[in-house]
């Protein structure tokens, strides 16, 4: 066993003299700019191939969702694909009157629609046809998806975006000689979006919340178990929306959660790949400069306040067992941030991981166990979760006593110094292994400095999680995981509504 | 107040002054794209059979290789049905003859380093990813587990729970059934590629089973080793002709004739109560790579249901509201036909809405068939994201593994693109009017009966597919 011992020493040193290495490299090949209208500009040159990746930040997830109007972030988001006034239109002019038309019948339809008192049923089907008319008229003038098409014919890859409670992205890649075309519609489309096909993107949005949530036994789970976590911050409000909501939103309330977010100083652009910022930072000012600076809106958001008991959420569900518990812990900036992403890796992280050796190795209770942060979002206040999925014949009861008795060793016992050193040289290499890749380099640079203001924190974070200790590790697991923080969420089996998928044969 | 703030901001969308002298992204200009000749991996075959490549790649001090093995789950025997996932796992898991998979665990994680097996239809895996400084310890443990794995009976039985696990679990999520049961129609229950371990099944395997597999496939003339990273390939040949020059030669293996058997067309159900959302599935057997239609076949499914731009996105989502996901294409594999499918979920109260919309997308193909301008849209989506298939040293590597596994040329990728070019609008109706007839397609459908627009039946005959699990062995039917 002594080759446990020796290299590992050897890998310290070598740890740390590459992170150095990587970090001056890469200051080489990154450029900042920020922008006179407030929005960042980060560009890393990584010439191997003639491609590039892009990624952009606008620090506006669910979390901004007005009251009411949960999934309005992700909306925006799909709108975002459905052009400008100069692409996706045939007359933007008169579709401009005809959109306006909607929303006033819209607002028609729906303020007959919500009334609890002296609902006129004939009314309403007449609102309602008045405002689907509405929208056939406006389509008349829509050339579909031509953003997206666009696009796609000058070969981009991966076309994509995602919300989150805590922001939304938008990302692709396309070959280097489409750098110029890329700035122009990534541009075009915060400067000039159409809010066209509203209400037809809905009901898309709609089916992915079926998909996403309500057809998925872990959807379901997640969603009621966040709900319950969480009871004063937005965070408690699922990013793809409450279906009452949903069928609510107009256009009108896109438009203005746009205006209201999407402002440059809100915003940062990664590009990675064949780019050089002598070329391609002036072509970045040119066009993301002529996004006009708007008012930096009133951000604050409750604070959730101590949790003192426990909660339960149990979720009776026809599909098999699945054990859940979370705890509240402080936002990313926290100086004990790397403390915790320690400890994940030390109970998750591959077969030597605790939680894997005790409840899958040894105890032989369940198929998967893990602990993660990040739990629904890092940038407010948020949950570390512990979760297994128990083996048939077992029950989440004893789920939770065996991850309980993994955590109160992480309070009592120090780690190991193979532990700690594991911990370590897996930040360095994840660091290095998210390096060769635009895409995710992108994503990472562009996280990084939307976050910290300064991108070079993807390498210190790895530097600060060299310097934890194993006293912080307790100090961290001490502070956290008492059960008054404590919630938890099940799927206790229920047997299956009868008929359900039992027999053969022919209808 | 929602209305006047819209006007507002229309207004002030209609006030910016237009600074930029680019009136629209047409008058854009688009270079010439530079010349790139990707680098191209060494090929060696050694005097026992065995094909490598190695591909340098200097940007990260990383090594990283795969041992692709011919054979895989495809032909493994009926009645143990998830072998070669428990060998896949085990092989890892269970160690060397001189150390544990435990130990291993131990030597590798400290090095941030990664050995692992897994299993395919058509080939099982050795891999490996490393810290450069770490490469001479690494793949001492890969190419110890490759010649002197020892299977241990713990973790045979460790991997044998957590298939039990999985199967127990298959019922749970909608998309797992769906296409499960996609495969068994498109392929035939008893395919090779459609068929799922059970209880039965999973626990008729022995540690001699899995040792008899390795005997038989780990042969030098059944591996393709390709290597990339930081390294001299000089260097690494030598020391991969010292490692495995000595290795003598095995039998060749054999691939077994495999029968497709589509199931019938029509229609097809399993009932879900606990969602709100149906999965639809219309498939038939779809084709091979190496067939001459393939290029056609390929800018068909990009303009049918490929991206945003292709009909199914375009009708059933953005137009309809019907769906989130919604594509489909002629499927197409390297040795085998691929599945035809088209996808989408919607719904329960569309169910049968959704059914017939897409029916009528592929009769409109008849009546309307794909015009020029979208099979340009589709061949400049296809060519102008090419660069994409080579962009890095590491995809390189992998498709030529790929090639050379399926006997295909090395430049296929060239031949791909030159292909795509030739494509013509009347090689794309052909396809179409080939492949692709609604009379012929099973349809699928996992979702809430009781919540159905009408009943599936009202489109025709339905065959109700009982998915339960057989309970393992010994045990009755429960919960």
């Amino acid at each position: 066993m002594k080759y446990r011992v020796l290299p590992a020493l050897a890998l310290v040193l070598a740890a740390a003299l590459a992170a150095a290495q990587d970090l001056a490299s890469f200051e080489k090949r990154t450029t900042v700019k920020k922008l006179p209208n407030g929005l960042t500009v980060v560009i890393g040159e990584r010439p191997a191939a003639p491609v590039f990746s892009f990624f952009t930040h606008v620090d506006a997830g669910s979390v901004q969702d007005p009251e009411g109007k949960t999934g309005l972030a992700h909306m925006f988001e799909h709108m975002a694909f459905k052009g400008t006034d100069t692409i996706g239109t045939t007359d933007f002019a008169a579709e401009k009157t005809a959109l306006a038309r909607v929303e006033t019948a819209f607002a028609a339809y729906l303020a007959e629609r919500d009334k609890s008192v002296g609902r006129d049923e004939e009314k309403l089907k007449t609102l309602q046809k008045g405002w689907q008319d509405a929208i056939a008229e406006a389509q008349k003038y829509v050339k579909p998806n031509e953003f997206s098409q666009i696009l796609e014919s000058n070969g981009a890859e991966g076309l994509n975006a995602f919300t989150t409670v805590d922001e939304t992205a938008y990302h692709y890649s396309l070959p280097q000689n489409r750098l110029e075309l890329w700035a122009y519609l990534e541009s075009e489309r915060f400067r000039h979006p159409v809010m066209r096909e509203f209400y037809k993107e809905r009901n898309v949005v709609i089916e992915e919340r079926r998909m996403r949530t309500d057809s998925s036994p872990v959807g379901r789970l997640l969603e009621q178990f966040t709900t319950a976590a969480f009871q004063a911050h937005p965070y408690h409000r699922p990013t793809i929306g409450w279906i009452s909501d949903l069928i609510s939103l107009s256009a009108t309330d896109a438009q203005e959660f746009f205006d209201r977010y999407y402002i440059p100083s809100n915003m940062v652009i990664a590009v990675v790949g064949d780019v050089k910022p002598a070329q391609a930072m002036p072509m970045m000012e040119k066009y993301f400069g002529r996004l006009p600076t708007r008012p930096v809106p009133d951000e604050r958001t409750t604070t959730e306040p101590p949790q003192n008991a426990e909660r339960r959420v149990v979720l009776e569900d026809p599909s098999q067992p699945i054990y859940l518990e979370g705890y509240h812990r402080p936002d990313f900036s926290s100086p004990d941030d790397q403390v915790y992403d320690a400890i994940a890796d030390l109970m998750s992280n591959g077969r030597t991981s605790r939680l894997y050796r005790a409840l899958v190795r040894d105890q032989k209770i369940a198929s998967d166990s893990a602990g993660f942060t990040g739990l629904p979002g890092t940038k407010y206040p948020h949950l570390f979760a512990f979760y297994a999925i128990p083996l048939p014949g077992h029950k989440p009861e004893e789920m939770a006593t065996a991850i309980h008795a993994e955590i109160e060793r992480l309070k009592k016992e120090d780690i190991s110094d193979e532990e700690l050193q594991m911990i370590k040289t897996r930040a360095k290499a994840n660091l290095i292994r998210g390096l060769g890749n635009n895409a995710g380099l992108a994503f990472q640079l562009g996280i990084y400095q939307a976050r910290f203001g300064d991108w070079r924190e993807l390498f210190h974070s790895v530097d600060r999680i060299n310097k934890v200790t194993k006293a912080d590790i307790r100090r961290v697991a001490s502070q956290t995981f008492v059960p008054t923080n404590r919630t938890v969420g099940i799927i206790q089996t229920v047997a299956p509504p009868a008929g359900q998928g039992q027999k053969g044969g022919v209808q | 107040m929602n209305r006047r703030f819209f006007l507002l901001a229309g207004l002030m969308l209609a006030c910016l002054p237009q600074l930029s002298a680019q009136a629209s992204w047409q008058q854009i200009p688009i270079p010439t794209l530079r010349e790139f000749h990707p680098q191209q991996p060494k090929r060696i075959q050694l005097s026992n059979g065995m094909v490598i490549f190695l591909q340098e790649d200097h940007e990260l001090p990383l090594i990283d290789g795969l041992a692709r093995i011919r054979g895989g789950s495809r032909s493994e025997p009926a009645a143990k049905t998830g072998l070669t996932d428990l060998y896949g796992e085990v092989w890892r898991t269970g160690g060397t003859r001189a150390q544990t998979g435990d130990q291993l665990d131990d030597f590798l994680e400290i090095r941030a380093a990664r050995v692992e097996s897994a299993s395919a239809p058509d080939s099982t895996m050795l891999s490996w990813s490393c810290l450069k400084n770490d490469f001479e310890d690494v793949f001492k443990v890969f190419n110890d587990l490759l010649r002197n794995p020892e299977f241990r009976q713990d973790k045979i039985d460790l991997a044998k729970g957590e298939a039990f696990d999985a199967i127990s679990r298959r019922n749970d999520d909608v998309s797992g059934i769906a296409a499960r049961e996609m495969t068994r129609l498109a392929y035939g229950a008893d395919n090779p590629y459609a068929r799922v371990p059970e209880f039965a099944t999973v626990a008729a395997v022995t540690r001699e089973d899995l040792i008899a597999w390795h005997k038989a496939q780990v042969q030098p003339n059944n591996i393709i080793l390709g290597i990339v990273g930081d390294f001299d390939s000089a260097q690494m040949e030598a020391k991969l002709r010292q490692t495995f020059g000595d290795w003598p030669k095995g039998p060749a293996w054999q691939e077994k004739k495999i029968d497709f058997q589509p199931a019938k067309p029509g229609y097809y159900l399993v009932p879900k109560e606990d969602v709100n959302q149906s999965s639809i599935r219309m498939v038939k057997l779809g084709t091979l790579r190496s067939n001459p239609d393939y290029f056609a076949i390929q800018v068909f499914n990009d303009a049918f249901g490929g991206g945003f731009q292709s009909r199914l996105f375009r009708n059933i989502r953005t137009a309809r509201g019907l769906a989130y996901g919604v594509g489909g294409g002629i499927g197409t594999a390297f040795d085998h036909p691929g599945i035809l499918q088209i996808a989408m979920g919607t719904k329960s109260g569309s169910t049968v809405e959704a059914i017939q919309a897409l029916y009528e997308e592929v009769d409109n193909l008849k009546t309307h068939p794909l015009t020029e301008s979208e099979i340009k849209d589709a061949k400049d989506s296809i060519l102008n994201s090419f660069v994409f298939n080579f962009d890095s040293p590491d995809k390189v590597l992998r498709e030529r593994m790929a090639y050379e596994f399926y006997g295909y040329p090395a430049d296929f990728l060239e031949k791909y693109r030159a292909g795509i070019e030739k494509v013509q609008t009347a090689d794309v109706a052909r396809v179409e009017e080939e492949y692709l007839h609604k009379d012929q397609l099973a349809v699928l459908v996992v979702g809430n009966t009781k919540e159905f627009d009408k009943p599936l039946s009202s489109l025709g005959p339905v065959t109700t597919l009982d998915i339960s699990i057989p309970p393992p062995p010994g045990e009755k039917q429960g919960n």
